[in-house]
């Protein structure tokens, strides 16, 4: 790695910017240790913890277990397991955290469509809780009563605020949620015997999960663009998409870009009269909660995530938690089992005549519900509607002090913008020959989080998607705006610095080279047969 | 960025490596007319280039472009030329490809740095024609290139754009990269065909051909991209109009062949995102229209110019030709080659329950869907087969890369107005987009 000193002050204060970079040099300088895995670190012999014999009474009752297993299961040798003692252990993972930038280390308001707010330590208490970590999925329905009234708290919430009538909490993600919805549209058509129903309607605004999901599900997808004056898909481009094979339009609300589609209503409404389903994918639920309702728009079901807008941690791919909400007509296509309430016992309903299946297993992932159900009851439904106006009026503020960066730009300017918006460096880039991928790289010198550029396909050029939501406060924005300034001017000035950042992180830029995955180790068995040298 | 093991190959390779014996001394920028002007300073042909480093020509038409300003709408021919200096113009490609080249050396810093943070130059090497066709920019721009041939400096003209496109050819270069219009892209095509890369930096008054950058900066990232292995390379189509007859005010655009350039893949993504499968292909959607086919097998086919359209006819097993309209019919070749009367009667004679339908893809670079290169396809063809019988394939690659809605100019207004509004893009087998259509 080349190493680059910081800039002289100088062309910075030129710029005028003095003041911004002494409000934002926190100091940041990333903890770095040459820190090996385990396996590495491993010294035959070493044991963090001596296990007492067992007592001969037990021994003679349970005899041989190794025998107790199938040949077939028994290892030829022990697993190559790393020995270390424990305060080896805890150091190594201790070290491997500070190596680690997340919410809690520092502002992390650049991720847009995330929606990264705060998880209170209190709902993470309560999950963890023996009264949910010690039930078993299998347990009789009479000894989880608590947790299915918690479930079905849930889904009432979730009734309530997508305007549906039955919920299922299994899928583990979005993406998940989204496949789930795709994986109803064909059991939906097949049941009324439309199995020629093979194309499903998209938009290039939409998370990328809705094609992705609906070609999974073997569907055609037909994605359909953003008007360059609207940002929305417009009547007469969903027309030329619909036709007698139409199966049903899969689309996010409101779109990454922030902006609202005015006319969802309407397609809802064209789309039914073709014979089609409507999805609506509410992964950006956090700029639209209590003041919009899917299903009064017409969408036949929703995915929400209880990972972004409920609060419930994510980040490094889980564990995350989608909810599929449907209307009463798709309700029997549902995953199984689904919670019931009787009026006295709960209990869970694996009976649904076109049940689409299983999509993950049990119930979901429970203790993210036990979460978000204990946030939603501490926000209230006031607190619900204040938490997105904030996390709207955060994101305005956001734009208006971002715009006066030099060189940033924003997609779409004249439509109003809610959870987030997408920003363009591509003037500065025409200007500095600083792109955005360079930018990104140099914010992380400054202790903020990276920012989300954007999803595929890249419609607005040198894209950059952050998203505030309602628990940062004025001074993040102002931090974040500050570095903005900051990088900016330094790309006017001395390009160079920018376009070789980071200079204060643990690694250098990442190499992501997607057409070997099969040469990346995931494991150490892979790392052993792919390093033979060490 | 450049791979960076080659990247710090050619770093270290770079002290050693002469490029060229002519470099550093400056070139005279023009000399008396009718003096054969010649730098001589590298041998037609070297066995090898410096290890790690990429082999790029360069071709500037100094003429290109000199008829715009001016009026007179196209550059071609001696007497044009003359003219346009009479009335004043001044030559433009030179500066054009300057900005490309300043741009190129400043992203080939950047990523150097990363390395060994050693001169630009050591990444590429770079070959041209002297003075004016090249080696004045190039060196300007701080490059040190590899002169070849020679040239009568202010009085330069297609031929010795040939010479140079065979001449770089020779030498091994991997991309051309050019500065002119459409007749530059015309005499390259006619000296390499599609046997080298060409990137074009627009210089001239007439740019209908797909193988032209937006702008000399882009052109330059695309050259960046290529030396980095993050190019695909896409066959674009070299067309030419009829400057007299765009003089009168009519266009005919003739489509003269593909020459292959690379287009830019959608840089990699963050964390979050990710399509890490690529981009489409010409034969993801082939397949495409092919499932179009399937599902109507009893009309007939007409199949509109372009390699995209001949990725069906590969698929089908038929023989297409290239840069004809051919007609199909339950998977047999009807007729090759055919023109507007002879598929009117085709039309015409077929029985009214039978549907005609009609494949056509998209320029590349310009978007045009009807009245470049495929005036076959007249407004009458259109209106015979109708907007409901049209399939329209191209790659997503292509489609973003204009940036713009689809074109039509049939040089019927009606037609025109007609073909406006959206229309479905078949991009891949199981994938479709809407695009607008404008006239």
């Amino acid at each position: 790695m080349t190493h680059i000193d910081e800039p002289a002050d100088e062309p910075i204060a030129a710029a005028g910017r003095y003041l911004e970079y002494q409000a934002i040099d926190t100091g940041y300088r990333a903890v770095r240790w040459h820190e090996k895995t385990l396996y590495e670190q491993s010294r035959p012999g070493s044991t963090n913890a001596i296990l007492p014999p067992v007592e001969p009474g037990i021994a003679a009752l349970v005899g041989d277990v190794v025998a107790a297993l199938p040949v077939a299961a028994r290892r030829a040798r022990p697993p190559e397991m790393p020995e270390l003692s424990e305060p080896e252990i805890l150091r190594h993972y201790i070290r491997c955290s500070q190596m680690t930038y997340g919410y809690d280390s520092g502002n992390s308001m650049g991720l847009g469509t995330c929606t990264m707010k705060y998880s209170p330590r209190i709902n993470e208490q309560l999950a963890a809780s023996p009264k949910v970590k010690a039930l078993h999925p299998l347990q009789p329905e009479d000894t989880i009563q608590g947790i299915l009234e918690i479930m079905y708290g849930m889904r009432n919430w979730l009734c309530e605020l997508g305007g549906m009538d039955e919920v299922t909490f299994q899928p583990r993600g979005g993406g998940h949620g989204a496949f789930t919805d795709a994986c109803m549209i064909r059991a939906y058509h097949h049941a009324r015997g439309d199995d020629h129903r093979d194309e499903i309607i998209t938009c290039a605004v939409s998370h990328p999960c809705n094609p992705a999901t609906a070609s999974a599900a073997g569907f055609k997808v037909i994605s359909l663009y953003p008007d360059e004056i609207t940002g929305e898909l417009g009547i007469d481009a969903l027309k030329a998409a619909i036709s007698d094979r139409t199966a049903g339009i899969m689309m996010t609300a409101p779109y990454d870009t922030g902006v609202f589609d005015s006319q969802i209503a309407e397609y809802a409404r064209l789309v039914h009269e073709a014979g089609g389903v409507v999805s609506l994918d509410q992964a950006n639920f956090n700029g639209v909660m209590t003041r919009m309702r899917a299903g009064d728009l017409g969408a036949d079901m929703v995915h929400f995530n209880l990972h972004k807008t409920f609060s419930t941690p994510h980040g490094s791919y889980g564990p995350g938690a989608g909810a599929v909400a449907v209307k009463k007509a798709f309700r029997d296509f549902l995953p199984v089992p689904v919670v019931e309430f009787d009026g006295t016992k709960y209990r869970l309903n694996s009976d649904l005549p076109h049940t689409i299946g299983k999509i993950g297993t049990f119930m979901g992932m429970v203790p993210n519900v036990v979460k978000a159900y204990a946030w939603v009851l501490s926000m209230g439904a006031d607190g619900l509607r204040e938490a997105s106006e904030w996390a709207v009026i955060n994101n305005n503020y956001l734009i208006k002090k971002l715009l006066e960066v030099r060189g940033v730009e924003i997609s779409w300017p004249n439509r109003r913008k809610l959870q987030e918006a997408r920003f363009s460096l591509a003037k500065l880039h025409d200007e500095t020959g600083v792109g955005t991928t360079d930018f990104n790289y140099r914010l992380a010198d400054f202790g903020v989080q990276t920012y989300f550029e954007s999803h595929v396909p890249r419609i607005v050029d040198e894209p950059v998607t952050p998203e505030p939501t309602e628990s940062i406060s004025k001074e993040d924005v102002d931090q974040f705006v500050a570095a903005f300034h900051h990088i900016s001017a330094e790309a006017y000035s001395n390009a160079e610095i920018v376009k070789t950042a980071p200079h204060r992180s643990i690694v250098h830029r990442e190499i992501h080279d997607y057409e070997n995955l099969t040469q990346v180790p995931f494991t150490w068995r892979v790392w052993k047969r792919t390093h033979p040298d060490g | 960025m450049v791979d960076r093991k080659s990247g710090a190959e050619a770093a270290r390779q770079s002290v050693a490596a002469p490029t060229g014996p002519g470099g550093g001394a400056p070139a005279r920028s023009g000399g008396a007319p009718g003096r054969r002007q010649a730098e001589d300073t590298a041998p037609a042909r070297r066995s090898s280039g410096a290890p790690g480093r990429r082999r790029i020509g360069l071709i500037v038409n100094p003429l290109a472009g000199i008829g715009g300003r001016v009026g007179l709408k196209g550059s071609d021919g001696v007497e044009t030329v003359a003219r346009a200096f009479a009335l004043g113009a001044v030559p433009m490609a030179g500066a054009r490809a300057e900005d490309t080249l300043r741009a190129l050396a400043g992203r080939v810093v950047a990523e150097a740095v990363a390395d060994a943070r050693r001169g630009h130059s050591s990444l590429i090497e770079l070959a041209t024609y002297p003075g004016e066709m090249g080696a004045d920019v190039a060196r300007v721009a701080g490059f040190e290139p590899v002169v070849l041939g020679s040239i009568e400096a202010g009085a330069t003209t297609g031929a010795d754009t040939r010479r140079a496109a065979e001449a770089l050819l020779a030498w091994g270069a991997e991309l051309i990269v050019f500065a002119g219009g459409d007749g530059t892209a015309r005499d390259i095509f006619a000296a390499v065909g599609g046997s080298v890369a060409v990137i074009g930096i627009p210089a001239g008054v007439k740019i209908h051909s797909g193988v032209f950058a937006v702008n000399p900066r882009r052109a330059a990232e695309l050259v960046a991209e290529f030396m980095a292995g993050r190019a695909g390379l896409e066959d674009r189509e070299v067309m030419d109009i009829d400057e007299d007859l765009f003089r009168a005010g009519t266009v005919a655009a003739r489509l003269f062949g593909y020459m292959r350039m690379p287009y830019a893949r959608a840089l990699v993504q963050g964390a979050k995102a990710g399509n890490p499968g690529g981009p489409s292909t010409l034969r993801d959607v082939a397949f495409g229209v092919l499932d179009e086919i399937d599902r109507d097998p009893g009309a007939y086919w007409i199949l509109g110019p372009g390699t995209t359209v001949k990725a069906v006819a590969v698929e089908l097993g038929i023989e297409k030709t290239l840069l004809g309209v051919d007609l199909l019919h339950r998977g047999r070749l009807v007729a090759a080659d055919v023109n507007e009367s002879q598929l009117l009667a085709f039309l015409a004679r077929k029985p009214e329950s039978v549907r005609a339908r009609l494949v056509v893809t998209v320029i590349g670079g310009q978007g045009y869907l009807f009245g470049r290169g495929n005036q076959q396809l007249s407004p009458a063809v259109i209106r015979a087969v109708g907007k409901e019988g049209l399939v329209v394939a191209a790659t997503l690659d292509k489609l973003h890369a204009l940036g713009g809605p689809l074109l039509v100019d049939t040089g019927d207004a009606e037609c025109d107005a007609y073909l406006s509004g959206h229309i479905k893009v078949i991009t891949g087998e199981a994938d479709r987009v809407i695009w607008r259509v404008t006239a």
